[in-house]
């Protein structure tokens, strides 16, 4: 089975990457551009059976810095 | 004094930092990142600059997990100091033996050159042989410095008198120019800056050492 982690930075931690990113759009001369947010997606190739509350322990313990930020978990 | 100083795959500050100690008066043992203990009779624990495992997954994150963290944690946990520099300070926190995290700096680039320093507060064995308010001037050498903690824990820090260094200039976006701080028992102290790289005439100043003649001095005579 499969497990798609999605890791962003909290609501409210400044994303300066993510601030570049809708500059640079900008500058491309795409307009409406509001905001843009990045983050990182790992996929974990993992044992049948394995539970979404085991992958939310990896996530807390090392996969996400719960401090600044925020993660979700899409199994299969 | 007995300093170990831990080395990590992509450690790149961890002999100067072992200079700086023994410069200092202290003996040092380097101590690689799978061994699972420290040598007996560490007092102080530094956990180097550099790019521990290539910065993967988040910088610090993979050597917080290592098994000599677990020895750090334990070292921290009966009291021990330990002075995080650099990707040492990253490492502290993730290990979240200080609190908040440092995201990337808010200009984008990796900035190295010397800043400005404002000591403060004196009442820890790392900064005492500092007045509070002193201006000092150490150099930096990072990418992601930006300091970041939730509004309690800042007002928290400050209640405490846990900020042990600001940015006369704030060079990297950091939450209220905090550049270094104090566990709440004071013995662990995280910073950005490099103070080992500051520690001797050839480095162009010497303002970084007064911290390792004050903490060789408290805590011999601890």
């Amino acid at each position: 089975m499969k497990a798609r982690v999605h890791v962003m930075l909290k609501n409210g931690v400044l994303d300066p990457q993510g601030e570049a990113v809708k500059h640079a759009l900008g500058a491309l001369g795409f307009q409406g551009v509001e905001g843009v947010r990045q983050g990182k997606v790992i996929e974990l190739e993992l044992a049948d059976g394995t539970t979404e509350a085991t992958v939310r322990d990896m996530c807390e313990r090392l996969l996400a810095n719960t401090v600044i930020e925020s993660y979700s978990v899409e199994l299969g | 004094m007995h300093a170990a100083v831990l080395v990590f795959p992509g450690s790149n500050c961890d002999r100067d930092l072992a200079v700086a100690f023994e410069k200092a008066g202290a003996k040092v043992s380097m101590v690689w990142h799978k061994d699972t203990g420290l040598p007996e009779g560490v007092d102080v624990v530094g956990v180097p600059g550099g790019f521990s495992y290539g910065d993967y997954l988040r910088c610090g994150a993979i050597a917080a997990n290592s098994p000599i963290c677990g020895a750090l944690k334990e070292h921290v946990s009966r009291g021990g100091y330990a002075l995080g520099i650099c990707n040492g300070f990253q490492v502290l926190t993730e290990t979240r033996l200080l609190p908040g995290a440092l995201r990337r700096n808010a200009g984008l680039k990796y900035i190295c050159r010397p800043v400005d320093l404002l000591v403060g507060t004196a009442d820890s064995a790392f900064t005492t042989g500092y007045q509070a308010g002193q201006r000092i001037t150490v150099p930096i050498a990072h990418h992601d410095g930006n300091y970041y903690a939730d509004a309690q824990t800042l007002q928290q820090l400050q209640a405490e008198d846990r900020i042990a260094f600001r940015y006369a200039e704030n060079p990297n976006g950091s939450v209220g120019d905090i550049a270094g701080i104090l566990s709440e028992n004071r013995r662990v102290l995280g910073m950005m800056p490099h103070p080992e790289r500051m520690a001797e005439p050839a480095h162009g100043g010497t303002d970084g050492a007064a911290m390792f003649r004050a903490l060789l001095d408290q805590v011999v005579t601890a």
